[in-house]
C-alpha cells in the first residue's frame, strides 16, 4: 500500500541504514527497508548505503537497478499486481490482464494519470491452484474472473 | 463443549477468502455464545475444496467446502448438532484425494498450528532431529545417502553427497542455505510447506547443520510469498525460544541459528549460484561453476544449498530410517514427491505420491482435466524451463531419469494444464521473453539469444519465412542449450522446442515434420 509513507528524510534513511549496516550481504536488506519507510528507494539514499556498507556507489546502484521490486519513484495509491505466469495464463488470465489494462487506461508496468493505481505483473504468486490470481496492496486474490477483476480494479480506482 | 474448528492461513486458502469465513465463524459464534476454538493450519492441499474448514470430533476430523461466509451459520449450526450439511465432505482423512496419497513431507501441512512448535512435537515433529543428536555425523550422512533423496529443486543432486562434500571441507565456517525463491510458475510445495508447517523446514536445516559443522543458516524467500516470510519467521521466533535453534541445541553442546532473507523479485535467484550472490548482497549474477557451492559457497565458505523440499524430506528420514523413506518410488527416484496440479485444472492442488505414477494418471484421474471442460491439450511440467508434452507422452511415469529420456524434466514437480484453447506459438513465445526479463545478462546465449528468440517468433507469427525462420529458432535453441551458463538459458529450449516438436500445426503452414537436427537440439 503506497498510502501512509514517510516522505524522505535525510536523517530517517541514515537510521534505517545503520539499524541493518552490521548484517552480512546487508544491501538488500537495507534496500527493502528504505522501500517499506518511503514507498521506493530515493535516490540521496544510494551513496549513503554504499559509505555505510563500504561499497562503490556504482555497486549499490547496480543492486538498485537489478531487482523488479525496488523502485526509483512511488508508486501510485494502491498496487495492483496481475499474475502473468503460465498457470494463470492457462486459466484465463490473458483475457483479464487485458480487460483490467482496458478499464485502467494503462498498460501493465504503469501507474494511471491520476496516480491512484499501478498496475504491473507478476511472474507467479504460487496461487496456480486457484488461478489466475492477483495481488492488491499485498492482499491475494484468487481464482479471478470478470466481475472479481472489475470489482478489483473499482477497488483500487477509489 | 467448546468446538474446535481449523481454517486454513494458507495463501491460497486466504485468496479465496478463507480470512472472511474466519470471521464470519468468529462472529457468529458470539452471535450464538456458542463456544468455538478456532485454529488456524496450513492447507490440506485440496485447493478446488478451498476455504476448506475442519471440525474436530470422536470420528476424526470432518471437512467442509468450498465456504463462503454466507454459509457460516447453517454450517455452525449444522456441526453444533452434528447434523449433515450440503458442504459435508465427511472424515477429512478419508477424502479420496487426499487417502490416494503417500504423505511423508506433507503429513502434517493443514493438520497442525503452524505457530506453534507443541503442536508440531505432539505430531511426530522434532524427532528426527532427536535421533540425528545421538549420532555422528558419518551415520547421518549414511542415512541421508541411502535414503537415495535428491534435490528436489529441480536438479536432482544426491543430497547425502552434497552434504558429505562439506562436511569433509575444512574451513572457519560454514552455512546452510535454503533455496526458498520458488519461482517456477505452477509450483506452490515450498510456499504450502513454509506457511503450513514452518518447522519441518527449521528441523531438516538443523539436522543438516549438525552434520555439516554449520552453525548459522540462511532461508532466501521470494517476496512474492509475504505469507511464507512471516509464518517462518514466527516459527523460528518459537523455536529459539524453546532452545531448538542458538545456542545448545536441545541441551547438547551444538549450536545452530537461522535467518530469513527476502527476494527482490528476480527469477534467477532460483539458481543457486545466482542466490548466494544475491545473499551476499549483489545483483543475482550467476558464477561459474566449480568451485562448487560446497566447496566455495556464501561468503566463500563451504556451504549446502537445498531446496525447501529436500530439507522438508530430512526429518522423516531421521525419524524413521533410510529405508523407509527409499522403499518409495521408481528406478534412481526415490521416496516421494510432492507434486503440484496447476493451471486450467478441475482438481487442483498439492498431490504428494511415489515416484513412478504417470502424468496421464495425474492429470486426467487424480487432476480431472480442465475445470473449463475442455480437452487437455498441453501440460507443462517443471515451470517455465519444463516442456510442453501432449497427450501422446501421457504415459511417462513421474520420475527424474524417465522426463530426461523424453526430452523433458520433473524440475519442482509442478504440472500446468492448458485446453485446447492454447496457441502454442504464443507459448513458445512466452517462454523467450520471459527468459529474455530475467536473464542475470552475464553470458551471451541467454541475454541475446531470448531477445532473438522473441523476435523471430514474431516473425514466424506474421507469417515471414516460416520455414526458415523456424530453422533459426532451432539454432538459437542449440546454441541456448548448449552455451548457456545456468540453467535459464539453458532449458529455455524446452518449452520452445517442445511446442514445435509436439504442437507443429500451431506454427503455421505445411511445415513438414520436424527435422532431423530438432532430436540432437534437446
Amino acid at each position: 500500500m503506497t498510502v501512509g509513507y514517510e516522505p524522505w528524510d535525510k536523517a530517517r534513511g541514515a537510521e534505517i541504514i545503520a539499524e541493518h549496516a552490521g548484517l552480512e550481504g546487508a544491501t538488500l536488506v537495507i534496500l527493502h527497508a528504505l522501500q517499506e519507510a518511503f514507498g521506493y528507494v530515493p535516490e540521496p539514499a544510494i551513496p549513503m548505503v554504499a559509505e555505510a556498507l563500504n561499497l562503490s556507489r556504482a555497486e549499490v546502484h547496480g543492486v538498485f537497478t537489478f531487482y523488479h521490486d525496488f523502485r526509483k519513484q512511488p508508486a501510485g495509491r494502491h498496487v495492483l499486481k496481475l499474475c502473468r505466469a503460465e498457470a494463470c495464463q492457462a486459466a484465463g488470465g490473458d483475457a483479464l490482464a487485458a480487460r483490467a489494462e482496458a478499464k485502467l487506461g494503462v498498460s501493465l508496468g504503469n501507474t494511471t494519470a491520476d496516480e491512484r493505481v499501478t498496475l504491473e505483473p507478476i511472474y507467479c504468486l504460487g496461487l496456480c491452484a486457484t488461478a489466475p490470481s492477483a495481488m492488491l496492496d499485498g492482499r491475494v486474490i484468487g481464482r479471478l474472473d470478470e466481475a472479481r477483476i472489475d470489482a478489483l480494479v473499482a477497488e483500487a480506482q477509489r | 463443549m467448546t468446538m474446535r474448528i481449523f481454517i486454513p492461513r494458507d495463501a491460497a486458502a486466504v485468496a479465496v477468502g478463507a480470512d472472511d469465513v474466519a470471521l464470519a465463524f468468529a462472529q457468529a459464534a458470539s452471535a450464538r455464545g456458542a463456544a468455538i476454538e478456532i485454529v488456524r493450519t496450513g492447507s490440506r492441499g485440496l485447493c478446488w475444496l478451498e476455504p476448506m474448514v475442519e471440525l474436530s470430533t470422536a470420528q476424526g476430523r470432518i471437512a467442509f467446502g468450498p465456504v463462503t461466509t454466507s454459509d457460516v451459520p447453517a454450517l455452525l449450526d449444522a456441526m453444533a448438532g452434528n447434523g449433515q450439511h450440503a458442504l459435508r465432505l465427511g472424515v477429512t482423512d478419508e477424502i479420496p484425494w487426499l487417502k490416494r496419497q503417500t504423505r511423508l513431507t506433507f503429513i502434517r501441512c493443514g493438520v497442525v498450528d503452524p505457530r506453534s512448535v507443541d503442536d508440531y512435537r505432539a505430531h511426530g515433529g522434532y524427532k528426527g532431529l532427536e535421533r540425528a543428536l545421538t549420532l555422528t555425523s558419518d551415520q547421518i550422512l549414511a542415512d541421508v545417502t541411502t535414503s537415495g533423496l535428491r534435490g528436489r529443486g529441480g536438479a536432482g543432486f544426491p543430497t547425502g553427497i552434497k552434504w558429505k562434500t562439506v562436511a569433509q571441507a575444512i574451513a572457519d565456517r560454514k552455512y546452510i542455505v535454503c533455496n526458498a525463491d520458488e519461482g517456477d510458475s505452477g509450483t506452490f510445495a515450498d510456499r504450502m510447506i513454509m506457511e503450513g508447517d514452518p518447522f519441518v523446514v527449521i528441523e531438516g536445516m538443523t539436522i543438516a547443520g549438525i552434520t555439516v559443522g554449520a552453525t548459522k543458516g540462511y532461508i532466501y524467500i521470494r517476496s512474492e510469498y509475504p505469507h511464507a516470510v512471516e509464518a517462518m519467521n514466527a516459527a523460528i521466533t518459537a523455536a529459539r525460544r524453546v532452545g531448538l535453534l542458538g545456542k545448545g541445541i536441545g541441551g547438547t553442546k551444538h549450536e545452530f541459528d537461522l535467518e530469513v532473507r527476502v527476494g527482490a523479485g528476480a527469477y534467477v535467484c532460483g539458481e543457486e549460484t545466482s542466490l548466494l550472490e544475491s545473499l551476499e548482497g549483489r545483483r543475482g549474477i550467476v558464477r561459474a561453476k566449480p568451485p562448487l557451492p560446497a566447496h566455495k559457497g556464501l561468503f566463500g565458505r563451504p556451504s549446502v544449498i537445498n531446496n525447501v523440499l529436500s530439507f522438508a524430506a530430512i526429518p522423516f528420514i531421521l525419524d524413521n530410517g533410510a529405508k523407509a523413506y527409499a522403499d518409495f518410488g521408481m528406478g534412481r527416484s526415490r521416496g516421494t514427491m510432492p507434486i503440484q496440479l496447476a493451471g486450467n485444472i478441475k482438481y487442483g492442488g498439492l498431490f504428494e505420491t511415489a515416484f513412478g505414477v504417470t502424468l496421464g494418471e495425474l492429470v486426467d484421474e487424480i487432476g480431472g482435466g480442465t475445470f473449463t471442460g475442455r480437452e487437455v491439450r498441453a501440460v507443462q511440467v517443471g515451470g517455465p524451463l519444463g516442456a510442453y508434452f501432449p497427450r501422446a507422452l501421457f504415459d511417462t511415469p513421474f520420475d527424474y531419469e524417465a522426463f530426461a529420456a523424453r526430452d523433458g524434466l520433473i524440475g519442482h514437480g509442478g504440472i500446468v494444464v492448458f485446453d485446447d484453447t492454447v496457441d502454442m506459438v504464443k507459448q513458445a513465445r512466452f517462454a523467450m521473453e520471459f527468459c529474455a526479463i530475467e536473464s542475470c545478462g552475464k553470458c551471451t546465449p541467454c541475454r541475446i539469444g531470448s531477445t532473438r528468440g522473441v523476435e523471430t517468433i514474431n516473425k514466424i507469427i506474421n507469417g515471414e519465412r516460416v520455414a526458415e525462420n523456424l530453422a533459426v529458432i532451432e539454432d538459437l535453441c542449440n546454441t541456448m542449450k548448449f552455451g548457456s551458463l545456468c540453467a535459464l538459458g539453458g532449458f529455455t529450449p524446452y518449452p520452445v522446442m517442445s511446442a514445435l516438436k509436439h504442437f507443429r500445426e500451431d506454427f503455421g503452414g505445411d511445415l513438414g515434420p520436424a527435422p532431423a537436427t530438432l532430436q540432437a537440439a534437446e
